[in-house]
């Protein structure tokens, strides 16, 4: 039986996150996929208060929310680390992964991506608008200096809070016709994005373009048809 | 004070965020400079020092700015080891501290300030919601208290108990103001017991201010609000 256990949806990027903390760190676990529309009795049983994915169960006990799950990760595995050592650059990490959770809400496949889907509307302009001030601020505050990924050079838990950034981001925008992030616009983040996804794991480990884009596809049909 | 160690806080009196840093400070014994913000004309110091969201609190020490209030406050416990730490040593117990912080965050804070904001109809919904996720977090405590009788004191009081007094400690002062019963001992004992306990300590009481102080600025601060929705 496995000791580590992972409840996830291959079309989250918290899902992924944890999913890249523990092939990083070489930590072999079973997978266990969840249909979101049909949640499994195990997982409502591990997650009763919010009866989402991700859930990591260690040793039978389950450890929910997809920034909690890496920092126990880290302090039951702490090789290789994925958090500074130093209290102020792991506050300046926490800060990050805090800002990336409050703004990425927007580009999870929760019914508020649909705000990005209406053809046309206030709704979609002001959905743009906040994911624009967001590329900005990273930007402009969180990749200052030059640095390959957000804490120095090597990877850390703060890129793969931002990982949708890096892959979902765009599928997202070929999905809704739109385009919000423009490499010129945005160097540093475009060179992270590129430094990011050519490490191994990450490589090797993100949910399928042409799947994902097809399946948002249909999910705008279907709203716009509805309309 | 010397140089070395130099701590200062940059807060709003009126904040819980502020409030749950000033209380860290205090627990742990760690000399701080207070810096009090004009909301309306924020110091270029704060600026500065948080340049993302320009918000309080900030927590400057030997000249290194953090924000966000619970990031702060693991800063804190991650610098200065004494007692009281405010995150167990144990991994599985820290997780499920960060959990329930994260809970009373996200799901029980703006809601409670839905229900100081609003009345009618989006108040009434509001404080079924507070009243549910209160019974959520009644269940979810039993595992931290198992004997059922929270005993906290100066030297056990930790991050989630400051952060649940942060949102709930003045749960009189806003029971009086809004005529509506917040915290029942009788649907949540455990939550009761357990506010009653953190608001009994000499360092929370003297870090509180006074009951009609409290009772003016969520008044002050209801009346805002209602004026400017009609």
């Amino acid at each position: 039986m496995a000791v580590v256990k992972l409840f996830g949806a291959w079309t989250s990027p918290y899902f992924y996150r944890v999913i890249w903390a523990l092939k990083l760190k070489g930590i072999p676990y079973e997978c266990i996929e969840e249909d979101l529309l049909n949640k499994s009795p195990l997982l409502l049983q591990y997650n009763p208060v919010h009866k989402k994915i991700p859930v990591l169960v260690h040793d039978g006990k389950p450890i929910c929310e997809s920034t909690i799950i890496p920092q126990y990760i880290e302090e039951i595995w702490p090789q290789p680390s994925l958090l500074p050592s130093d209290p102020y650059e792991r506050a300046m990490a926490r800060f990050w992964i805090k800002f990336a959770d409050d703004k990425l809400i927007l580009l999870a496949l929760s019914p508020s991506i649909s705000k990005m889907y209406r053809a046309s509307g206030e709704e979609q302009e002001k959905a743009v608008k906040y994911i624009l001030e967001m590329l900005e601020t990273m930007e402009d505050h969180g990749l200052i200096g030059g640095k390959k990924f957000f804490g120095g050079d090597k990877i850390s838990m703060v890129d793969m809070a931002f990982g949708a950034v890096a892959h979902w981001l765009g599928v997202i925008e070929d999905a809704a016709g739109l385009k919000i992030f423009e490499a010129h616009k945005f160097p540093r983040l475009q060179s992270w994005i590129q430094n990011f996804k050519e490490v191994p794991i990450i490589k090797e480990n993100l949910t399928d373009r042409d799947k994902m884009f097809a399946l948002l596809k249909r999910r705008r049909e279907m709203l716009l048809a509805s309309k | 004070m010397g140089e070395e160690n130099k701590v200062i806080l940059h807060g709003v009196w009126a904040s819980p965020f502020s409030k749950r840093v000033e209380l860290a400070l205090k627990l742990k014994g760690i000399p701080f400079e207070y810096v009090e913000e004009d909301l309306q004309n924020k110091s270029p110091q704060l600026l500065r020092c948080n340049p993302v969201h320009k918000k309080i609190p900030v927590l400057v020490h030997n000249g290194k700015p953090i924000a966000e209030s619970l990031v702060i406050l693991e800063y804190i416990d991650e610098t200065w080891k004494n007692s009281p730490r405010l995150l167990p040593k144990d991994p599985y117990k820290r997780a499920k501290v960060r959990f329930w912080t994260s809970f009373v965050q996200q799901q029980l804070f703006d809601t409670m300030f839905t229900v100081t904001k609003t009345e009618g109809e989006a108040q009434r919904k509001a404080v079924k919601e507070v009243s549910e996720k209160l019974q959520v977090l009644e269940e979810g405590i039993k595992e931290l208290f198992p004997n059922g009788n929270p005993c906290i004191d100066s030297q056990n009081i930790g991050l989630l108990d400051i952060v649940i007094l942060s949102l709930l400690g003045p749960h009189k002062v806003q029971e009086e103001v809004l005529g509506i019963k917040i915290i029942d001992p009788e649907k949540t004992p455990l939550i009761f017991a357990w506010l009653t306990a953190i608001n009994q300590l000499t360092v929370v009481k003297e870090a509180t201010p006074p009951h009609d102080k409290l009772v003016a600025l969520l008044k002050f601060l209801r009346e805002n609000s209602l004026k400017s929705s009609a």
